[in-house]
C-alpha cells in the first residue's frame, strides 16, 4: 500500500535526540519507541512505566485483561493523551509535541465504533478522505467501498449497519489514508471467525508491505499470529517478545494429566506446594507451576492409587497469561469500586 | 410478581423500595453538580433580577437640555424635573440637531428644548410652551416620566409665580410642555417588543444548537475519532459554526417579515445595515454556544448552561424591561451581553432609521465580544482526551 518496506520513515523530519534511542535496531526501524510512560486519571495509575518498541513491518499484539490500560497506552502513543511522565516517538515524531504529524500518518481504530451513524457510508469515508486531504478522494472512497463489498450500500446510513459491517467500515476508514502505522483497539471483538481470518490475512499482507500494526486483542489464536507480543495487566507491562520468548521467560512447567474423575483430582491438588494453576481441557488437565521438582512431587502425591497418566507438555500462551495475571499486584484494588475509565 | 405477603404488606407499594429509590435520586443529585447549582441558582437569580433589577417605572432617565432662554423660571423648571426623580440632567447640547442625534444614539432618553424668549412670553401671559422630546421606542421607559412632566408645570407655576406674579397663575397653567414622542408616537408596545424578539430568538436557538454540537460528538464517541484525525480546534469549531450562520439568517428573515407584515412595525432604516448587524450578532451567539459546548461534559449540561446564559439575556438586555430602569449593577451586567447592543441596533434601525455613525457605538462591542469568546472557545477545546 504505501511504498516499499525499505523506504525510510517519511520525508518530513523525524525527530528525537538520539540519546533515548537504543543502538541495536536502527532508529529508522522503530515505528514506536516509548520509554517510561505514565498516566493517571485522578488517583488511578492507569499506565505505569510503559516502555516498548515496535519495528517497521511488525504486527505487535497487545494483550491483557479488561481495563488493564491497553486503550490508554494506545492513546498515549498516538498523541491522543499526554503522558504524565515519560517520552518517546511514534513514526519518529515526538509523542508530546508532534501529535499533529503523528495523526497524519497513523490509522487509529477506536474500540467503540466512532463514525457518524447519521452519515451514509460514502459520506463517512469521504469525510475521512477530506480530513486527510487526499488527492484522489473519490477514487480512494470508491476503492474502499468496493473492497468492502459495499458499493451497493454506499448511500445507506451507517447507523443501520450490523455490528460486523460497522467494524469493516471503521477498518476501511482508518486505512483509507494509507497510514504507515495502524493502531487497532480490539478490532475483532464480536467478529465472526471467518471475517477474523480474512482480517488477519489482510494485516499480514500490509505488514509485508512495511506497514506496522499495533493491535490489542483477547484472542489467543490472534496473539499467536502476531510477530511480537506484550502483556499488560493493571497498567504494568509484564512480558514482551515473541510468543516463544514470552513463554520461555516465565520458566513454567506444565504437566498434562489424564485419568478418572479429574474434578476430584483438582480438589486434591489445591493448596499443594508447587501447584500454581490448573486448567481443564476436555478430558485432560493441565497443571502448571514454576518449580518443576515440587510440581512433580505434588502430582505424585495426588495420583496415589489412581490410574493417572502424567506427561510433560509445552506451556501454552494462555497458561502464561493466566500465570502473569494472577501474579500481578492489583494496584487498583482499593478503587476497584470507583468509576471505571475506559482502558 | 410474587403475591403480597400474608402479613398484610402492600405489594404495590413498599416503603423500603420507595426509600431506596429516594436515596438513590438524592445520591445522584448530589453528584450532579450542575443540576444542583441550577436548583439553587435559578431561584436566587430570578429573585434578584425580578425583585431588584426590573423596574417598569424607571427613573433617573438621561435628559439633555437645549437651552435657548435662561431665567429663574426655566432654571426652576429644570430643577423641578430633576427633583421629580424621573429625569437626570446630563448636560446641555448646542442645538436641536445635536438633541436629535443624542436621541438616535440612545445617549439621551429625553431632550428638553427651551425656546428663546420663553420667559418674556411667559410674563406677557402668552402661555408659551417647552418642548420635551422623548425616545418613545420603548413606551414603558418613557410613559411614567412623560405623565410626571405634566404635573411639573403646575407645581412650578404654583411655587414660582407667587407675589407680584400671582396674577399669572390662573387655573389654566401659564405655560405648556409640548411632548414629542419620537420613533413610536402611538406607544405601540409591539414596536418595541417585536424587534427585540429577533435577538432573543437568535440567542436562544443558536446558543442551544451549537451548545449541543460538540457535546453530542463526545457523547456518541465520535469525538475520539475527530481528535485522532488531523483537524485543528479552530477547524472543528468554525466548521461546526458555519451551518448555524445560515440558520440564523433564515430566522432573522422570518422575524423581519413577521415584524413588517404581521405586526406592522415601521421599517425606517436600511435592510442591509440590519443584516450586517444580524450577522455580527449571530457570530457572537455561536461563539458562546461553542464555548459552552466545549466546557460542558454532556448534552444535558450544555442545555443547562444555555439556560443559565439565556436568563440574564432576556431580563437584563432591555428586551423585556427598560434598560434605564435597572439599577447600575444590573446595567453593568447588561452591558456585557451582546443582546443588549443588538436590541439597540435593531430598534435603532427599524424605528429610528439609524445609520452607521449612529450604530457604531453598539456594533463595536459586538465585534469585541465575538473575538474574545472565540479565543476562549479555542483555548478550552480539548485537543486530547485527557
Amino acid at each position: 500500500m504505501s511504498g516499499p518496506a525499505s523506504m525510510s520513515l517519511s520525508s518530513d523530519a523525524p525527530v528525537g535526540d538520539g540519546s533515548r534511542v537504543p543502538a541495536a535496531p536502527s532508529r529508522d526501524d522503530l515505528v514506536i519507541d516509548v520509554r517510561g510512560l505514565n498516566k493517571s486519571f485522578g488517583d488511578k495509575h492507569v499506565v505505569v512505566d510503559l516502555s516498548m518498541q515496535v519495528r517497521r513491518g511488525e504486527i505487535f499484539g497487545f494483550l491483557g485483561p479488561n481495563g488493564s490500560g491497553k486503550t490508554t497506552s494506545i492513546r498515549l502513543m498516538c498523541g491522543l493523551l499526554t503522558p504524565d511522565a515519560g517520552a518517546g516517538t511514534c513514526l519518529g515524531y515526538d509523542i508530546r509535541t508532534q501529535s499533529a504529524a503523528i495523526k497524519r500518518h497513523v490509522g487509529y481504530m477506536t474500540q467503540r465504533f466512532s463514525f457518524w451513524d447519521d452519515l451514509t457510508l460514502r459520506e463517512n469515508l469521504d469525510f475521512v478522505a477530506r480530513v486527510y486531504q487526499m488527492d484522489d478522494r473519490a477514487a480512494a472512497v470508491d476503492r474502499a467501498l468496493h473492497e468492502l463489498g459495499l458499493t451497493g450500500r454506499a448511500r445507506q446510513l451507517t447507523g443501520t449497519l450490523s455490528g460486523g459491517w460497522k467494524q469493516r467500515v471503521a477498518r476501511a476508514s482508518c486505512m483509507l489514508h494509507r497510514p504507515q502505522l495502524l493502531l487497532l483497539d480490539e478490532p475483532t471483538a464480536g467478529v465472526d471467525p471467518n471475517a477474523r481470518r480474512e482480517f488477519w490475512e489482510e494485516l499480514h499482507r500490509l505488514a509485508a508491505q512495511g506497514i506496522s500494526v499495533l493491535v490489542s486483542t483477547h484472542y489467543m489464536d490472534e496473539a499467536l499470529r502476531c510477530h511480537k507480543l506484550a502483556y499488560i495487566a493493571y497498567g504494568r507491562l509484564l512480558a514482551q517478545g515473541t510468543a516463544a520468548e514470552v513463554i520461555a521467560a516465565q520458566r513454567l512447567t506444565t504437566l498434562e494429566v489424564r485419568g478418572p474423575d479429574l474434578n476430584a483430582f483438582v480438589l486434591r491438588l489445591r493448596g499443594m506446594p508447587g501447584v500454581e494453576q490448573t486448567a481443564a481441557f476436555g478430558d485432560t488437565l493441565h497443571v502448571t507451576g514454576r518449580d518443576r521438582p515440587q510440581l512433580e512431587s505434588a502430582l505424585a502425591a495426588a495420583t496415589q492409587g489412581g490410574g493417572y497418566r502424567i506427561t510433560p507438555v509445552d506451556t501454552g500462551l494462555e497458561d502464561v497469561f493466566i500465570h502473569l495475571m494472577q501474579g500481578a499486584a492489583d494496584n487498583w484494588a482499593p478503587e476497584a469500586s470507583g468509576r471505571q475509565r475506559a482502558a | 410478581m410474587r403475591p403480597a405477603p400474608a402479613e398484610g404488606g402492600h405489594s404495590w407499594f413498599s416503603l423500603a423500595r420507595w426509600w431506596a429509590m429516594v436515596s438513590k435520586e438524592f445520591l445522584q443529585l448530589r453528584r450532579d453538580r450542575v443540576t444542583f447549582a441550577m436548583i439553587v441558582g435559578i431561584p436566587i437569580i430570578q429573585l434578584t433580577l425580578f425583585g431588584y433589577a426590573i423596574n417598569t417605572d424607571p427613573k433617573h432617565m438621561p435628559t439633555a437640555l437645549v437651552v435657548g432662554d435662561r431665567s429663574e423660571f426655566t432654571r426652576s423648571f429644570v430643577a423641578a424635573m430633576h427633583n421629580s426623580d424621573y429625569f437626570r440632567i446630563t448636560g446641555e447640547l448646542p442645538d436641536e440637531e445635536a438633541g436629535r442625534r443624542a436621541l438616535a444614539q440612545g445617549t439621551a432618553q429625553f431632550v428638553l428644548n427651551i425656546p428663546a424668549g420663553f420667559t418674556q412670553r411667559l410674563l406677557r401671559g402668552e402661555r408659551p410652551a417647552l418642548l420635551l422630546e422623548a425616545d418613545a421606542s420603548d413606551p414603558t421607559a418613557t410613559g411614567a416620566a412623560l405623565a410626571a412632566s405634566a404635573q411639573l408645570v403646575e407645581g412650578v407655576a404654583r411655587k414660582d409665580l407667587s407675589g407680584p406674579y400671582a396674577a399669572l397663575a390662573p387655573s389654566p397653567p401659564p405655560f405648556d410642555v409640548l411632548v414629542h414622542r419620537l420613533y413610536n408616537p402611538e406607544s405601540v408596545t409591539q414596536y418595541n417588543i417585536v424587534p427585540g424578539l429577533m435577538g432573543v430568538i437568535l440567542t436562544m436557538t443558536l446558543v442551544m444548537m451549537t451548545g449541543l454540537a460538540i457535546t453530542r460528538e463526545r457523547e456518541r464517541g465520535t469525538m475520539e475519532n475527530l481528535l485522532a484525525m488531523p483537524l485543528t480546534p479552530l477547524e472543528v469549531m468554525t466548521g461546526k459554526i458555519v451551518p448555524y450562520i445560515a440558520i440564523g439568517l433564515v430566522q432573522a428573515t422570518i422575524i423581519l417579515l413577521a415584524a413588517r407584515y404581521v405586526f406592522d412595525v415601521p421599517f425606517v432604516g436600511s435592510v442591509s445595515a440590519l443584516y450586517s448587524a444580524a450577522l455580527l450578532f449571530i457570530a457572537c451567539q455561536l461563539t458562546v454556544g461553542i464555548t459552552l459546548s466545549s466546557l460542558a461534559a454532556n448534552q444535558l449540561q450544555a442545555m443547562q448552561f444555555t439556560f443559565f446564559y439565556f436568563l440574564p439575556n432576556i431580563l437584563l438586555s432591555g428586551f423585556m424591561f427598560p434598560f434605564r430602569g435597572m439599577p447600575e449593577w444590573a446595567q453593568w451586567i447588561g452591558s456585557v451581553l451582546p443582546l443588549t447592543y443588538f436590541n439597540r441596533v435593531v430598534r435603532g434601525i427599524l424605528l429610528k432609521g439609524n445609520d452607521w455613525p449612529d450604530l457604531w457605538p453598539s456594533l463595536w462591542p459586538l465585534a469585541v465580544f465575538a473575538l474574545v469568546v472565540m479565543a476562549i472557545a479555542v483555548r478550552f477545546y480539548r485537543r486530547t482526551l485527557d
